[in-house]
């Protein structure tokens, strides 16, 4: 993973030291409650229903082992013991008091991590695939990219007021959209050019929240010495034109929209010509050090595989366990693993102090000290050999992270919703768990196969609820909590906005609503098709006349 | 006379900046250093162009484009925040200078403070009226936030991968 040299840790160091400043004026009455907000969400940190909330960056989702124990030490001195991940890869604290948090950022920066524009209108954590750099789907490694992305945005000083926030994704999988950059402000695609040299296809203008949209090809092809200049120019443009008046507006897909993707992409190649060729010019030199920090891993050669099969033959829950959570790694005799942050009873995402340490050490043990931080609110640890498999599923099932549901009906999404945030229209964390423990029959969960189902407690859509194949929606109906369904969204391939089936439900009725689409997709679903295909080839209509007959 | 930060020192201001509605009752001034809003100078350009005093504001919406043939002929141009969170002026500011090439002196004004400056001064402010409740000393330090800085700016045009 990157290392950080001495500027970028004299950088954090500054960071803390200028936030703990702007803390105190604002504790002692000279910095207004509207001033420090733009401040202190630029740094993560939110005033909540019950508590502040900070979100702590964790660029592309990639974790070192030592950066686990610290979080588990935060959580445990500064917080109720557990820390949340988020669907944006990053890791929010629930509890932490306002005149903590410099004394939080001090320790982590200790690790080099940081809050630094997690929240805000301004350029967010850049994220992407999390089997990136092991796919072996991907034309290349997207992190250096993400990197260089990141830094970049950092502390850009021409963008840290823009109409509303902006989140960059970096995808490097031809034909899927694991880093959904669909549903990006910005979605970077590498691809090869006639020269076979890296270049990126940018999109830009989608997002979900009230509206939702998928993005729009700008720049078909851009060489890579241009990437930083291409996206400045379109930063630039939204800067200068987005709305300002209606924040509802101010999103750049309302913008690429209004103009059109003709008229937006001439704004940004006007802005293009002059950066182009210019210093912000990417060199080989830069590419080359940042490609080198992804490299560096000690592959062994390939077992004979004889231990892994022998297990997988002798014990079943294992080779479930296989075969729904361990995905295929660009190395031989390597696999990743998904940790399920998923098990009925624990709040999607949510992980302990103890269990913080307890996934460093196996990281350490088992996947070179590295972990990453799923927008599904699952971890990876990405580079495990065969021959250890057996063991680490052990070590997994005793903390609660084996359960074989990686992409099953019971690997949900949720936002932290009406528990925890002040905007929610209702609770998402009771609607999950009361759905996991209806369906908590692991056979019928693998017979049901591949379902997304997403939660969010309101229109801003943290839980990507729109992308869900089925999504769940907190709305306010005079002041009582229900909740409105959407079948068909998709966020696997390109992403698509589910449609919303009818009426809302109550809270209590809204298992009973899942067991009926359940029920129309059994009866209709061809061999081996999945729910998704299933609705994608009998529409959504006879789904709606079952819930509502 | 009110005190402003420039170059990175505190002086007095010397400037007047006007806006559209005193200088329909009363004028422009016959002499003396006055800022005056876009609509004004480019209603009254020819006029104004040759005294070397006039300086102009541009709010948001406004683009330093409107000013594109002036720029030499300008001393001062303001750029307006009527709140600290419009962050169009960064980008107007950064046009000025590199695609302008303006030279005279770019001053920040309206809900200007302290935790802004440094973003300011790099996009290529190098004055700024603080706001006049706040104490103008401490904003001063504001320009001096961070050391360390990964994109190039107006100052360094270099991102810091060209800079070793
Ligand atoms: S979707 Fe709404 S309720 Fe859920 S976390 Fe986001 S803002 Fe809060």
């Amino acid at each position: 993973m990157y290392v950080y040299q001495d500027h970028d840790q004299t950088l954090l160091e500054e960071r803390v030291a200028q936030f703990r400043d702007q803390t105190r004026r604002y504790l002692a009455g000279s910095l207004s409650e509207d001033e420090f907000l733009a401040l202190r969400l630029q740094n993560g940190l939110y005033i909540q229903r019950y508590a502040p909330m900070l979100r702590i960056a964790v660029p592309y989702g990639l974790l070192a082992s030592k950066q686990l124990r610290t979080l588990a030490h935060v959580a445990r001195t500064w917080d109720k013991g557990y820390a949340h991940v988020s669907t944006r890869q990053n890791i929010q604290l629930n509890w932490p008091a306002v005149e903590d948090v410099p004394d939080i950022l001090a320790e982590l920066a200790a690790v080099q991590m940081h809050a630094i524009q997690t929240s805000g209108n301004c350029i967010r954590n850049v994220t992407t695939d999390e089997f990136a750099g092991v796919n072996p789907d991907e034309i290349e490694d997207p992190r250096p990219w993400c990197e260089i992305i990141r830094q970049w945005s950092t502390f850009n000083p021409e963008f840290a007021y823009l109409p509303r926030k902006f989140k960059i994704a970096v995808n490097a999988v031809p034909d899927a959209d694991p880093a959904l950059i669909g549903v990006h402000d910005i979605g970077v695609q590498v691809i090869r050019d006639g020269n076979g040299d890296t270049a990126f296809q940018v999109w830009a203008g989608g997002g979900l929240g009230r509206t939702p949209m998928t993005g729009q090809v700008i720049g078909e092809c851009v060489a890579w010495p241009d990437l930083l200049a291409y996206l400045e120019a379109i930063l630039r443009v939204y800067n200068k034109y987005g709305n300002r008046d209606n924040k509802y507006k101010a999103r750049i897909k309302i913008l690429v929209k209004a103009l059109g993707a003709e008229k937006f992409r001439e704004l940004t190649e006007r802005e293009f010509a002059e950066l182009q060729g210019g210093p912000m010019t990417l060199t080989d030199a830069e590419v080359t050090r940042m490609r080198g920090y992804f490299t560096d891993l000690d592959y062994q050669p390939a077992g004979d595989g004889s231990a892994l099969r022998q297990a997988l033959d002798s014990d079943k829950a294992f080779s479930r366990w296989f075969h729904t959570n361990t995905r295929a790694h660009k190395h031989d005799g390597y696999r990743a693993v998904v940790l399920s942050l998923k098990k009925t009873g624990r709040a999607p995402g949510d992980i302990s102090d103890e269990e913080l340490e307890a996934v460093a050490d196996l990281a350490d043990r088992y996947s070179f000290g590295e972990l990453r931080n799923t927008h599904q609110q699952n971890m990876v640890l990405a580079d495990v050999r065969d021959e250890d498999l057996f063991a680490l599923w052990q070590a997994l099932d005793g903390l609660g992270f084996a359960t074989p549901n990686f992409k099953l009906m019971t690997d949900m999404i949720a936002c932290p919703g009406g528990d925890f945030c002040a905007l929610a229209n209702a609770k998402s964390l009771p609607i999950a768990e009361a759905i996991q423990r209806r369906f908590d029959d692991m056979d019928f969960l693998h017979d049901l196969g591949e379902l997304d189902i997403n939660i969010s407690g309101c229109m801003n859509a943290c839980g990507h609820h729109h992308i869900g194949h089925i999504g769940i929606l907190g709305v306010d109906k005079k002041g009582r909590e229900y909740y409105q369904i959407t079948v068909g969204g998709r966020g696997d391939k390109v992403s698509k906005v589910g449609s919303k089936i009818g009426p809302s439900f109550e809270a209590d009725e809204v298992p009973d609503v899942i067991a009926k689409l359940l029920d129309v997709y059994l009866e209709s679903r061809l061999e081996n098709e999945a729910f998704i295909n299933t609705v994608e080839r009998v529409g959504v209509e006879p789904f709606k006349e079952r819930v509502y007959a | 006379m009110p005190e402003m930060i420039r170059d990175g020192e505190i002086v007095s201001n010397e400037w007047q900046r006007l806006d559209a509605d005193s200088i329909a009752e009363n004028g422009v001034p016959e002499s003396g250093k006055v800022i005056v809003p876009l609509a004004v100078w480019q209603a009254k350009k020819e006029a104004l162009k040759a005294r070397g005093d006039i300086g102009v504001c541009l709010d948001p919406g406004e683009e330093p484009e409107a000013l594109a043939d002036d720029v030499s002929a300008l001393p001062l141009v303001a750029i307006n925040f009527p709140a600290f969170k419009d962050g169009r002026g960064y980008s107007y500011a950064r046009e000025l200078r590199t695609r302008f090439g303006f030279t005279g002196e770019l001053r920040a004004v309206g809900d200007v403070l302290r935790d802004q400056l440094f973003y300011l001064w790099r996009v290529g402010f190098n004055a700024f009226e603080v706001r006049d409740d706040r104490d103008i000393q401490e904003a001063l330090s504001g320009l001096k936030d961070y050391t360390v800085t990964y994109q190039g700016d107006v100052h360094d045009p270099r991102p810091i991968y060209r800079r070793a």
